[in-house]
């Protein structure tokens, strides 16, 4: 396979439907190895996902800890009060260390990069939130249909 | 050395990078479609550096960051997968960074 593009165009449409810290990664990841790759890639955040793109909370995620059994502190311990903030504390010191930039950090390079990023309007919707409450990255507000629409050919990967 | 005559592993990344010239590196950026520009030179270069260094084939967000080249910049000088292409031109292995 060559990257000069004779072929089918592949593309990557990544639904982020989680708010915590740990699992607004993932999506992310994959949409910048897809860019950098030469992909298309579109991000449809929707439920909790929205928080990823929620001006009021994207510099605030937790880590969420209790009910994740791969969480390395017993549940008991990781339900007391300020022990989720200070694991997540933790983590983004030991990322900022590897270089993995913060969220909103990761948000505009995933938009210079060339991914497209999408609200999901029901999700708006029932958190009574608007396109404004989202970062300016977020370049529309779509139905879920309409997100299908555009992942015609794609290949989806839920987070 | 000829394009022909050149080894690279399977996808097509160059296999020795002491192969690489700086000739060779404006023909398989024509072979992309990408014409050199400083710009571009300054990318590659840095990329090359790197590698050198650490003897791990960097990111872009390595790149961006040493090269003072924004992400967005080095998307526009290498349209369609500026990871890879710039590995490819600067004659270095696969990027094994995932940012």
């Amino acid at each position: 396979m060559t990257d000069t593009g004779t072929e089918k165009k592949r593309s990557l449409s990544v639904i982020c439907s989680k708010g915590s810290f740990d699992m607004a990664y993932p999506g992310l990841i994959l949409a910048n190895a897809a860019r950098m790759a030469g992909v298309d890639a579109r991000l449809f955040f929707t439920f909790w996902g929205l928080d990823i793109v929620n001006k009021k909370k994207i510099d605030h995620l937790h880590l969420n800890l209790v009910g994740n059994p791969s969480a390395p502190i017993p549940a008991m311990i990781a339900g007391l009060p300020g022990v989720e903030a200070l694991a997540t504390a933790q983590m983004r010191k030991e990322m900022e260390r590897l270089d993995i930039p913060p969220i909103r950090e990761f948000i505009e390079m995933l938009d210079d990069a060339g991914a497209d990023l999408y609200g999901c309007q029901m999700a708006l919707d029932m958190f009574k939130l608007t396109k404004d409450d989202l970062v300016p990255q977020v370049k529309d507000v779509l139905t879920a249909m309409d997100f299908m629409d555009m992942s015609e050919g794609a290949q989806i990967i839920f987070v | 050395m000829s394009l022909e005559a050149l080894q690279t592993d399977a996808e097509g990344y160059l296999a020795n990078r002491d192969d690489w010239s700086e000739e060779l590196a404006q023909e398989l950026a024509s072979q992309m479609g990408i014409q050199l520009g400083d710009e571009h030179w300054k990318v590659l270069k840095t990329a090359r550096t790197i590698e050198g260094e650490s003897g791990s084939s960097p990111g872009l967000r390595k790149i961006s960051k040493r090269s003072e080249t924004p992400i967005k910049s080095i998307y526009k000088l290498f349209p369609d997968g500026p990871a890879k292409l710039i590995a490819k031109i600067a004659g270095i292995p696969k990027p094994k960074s995932c940012l």
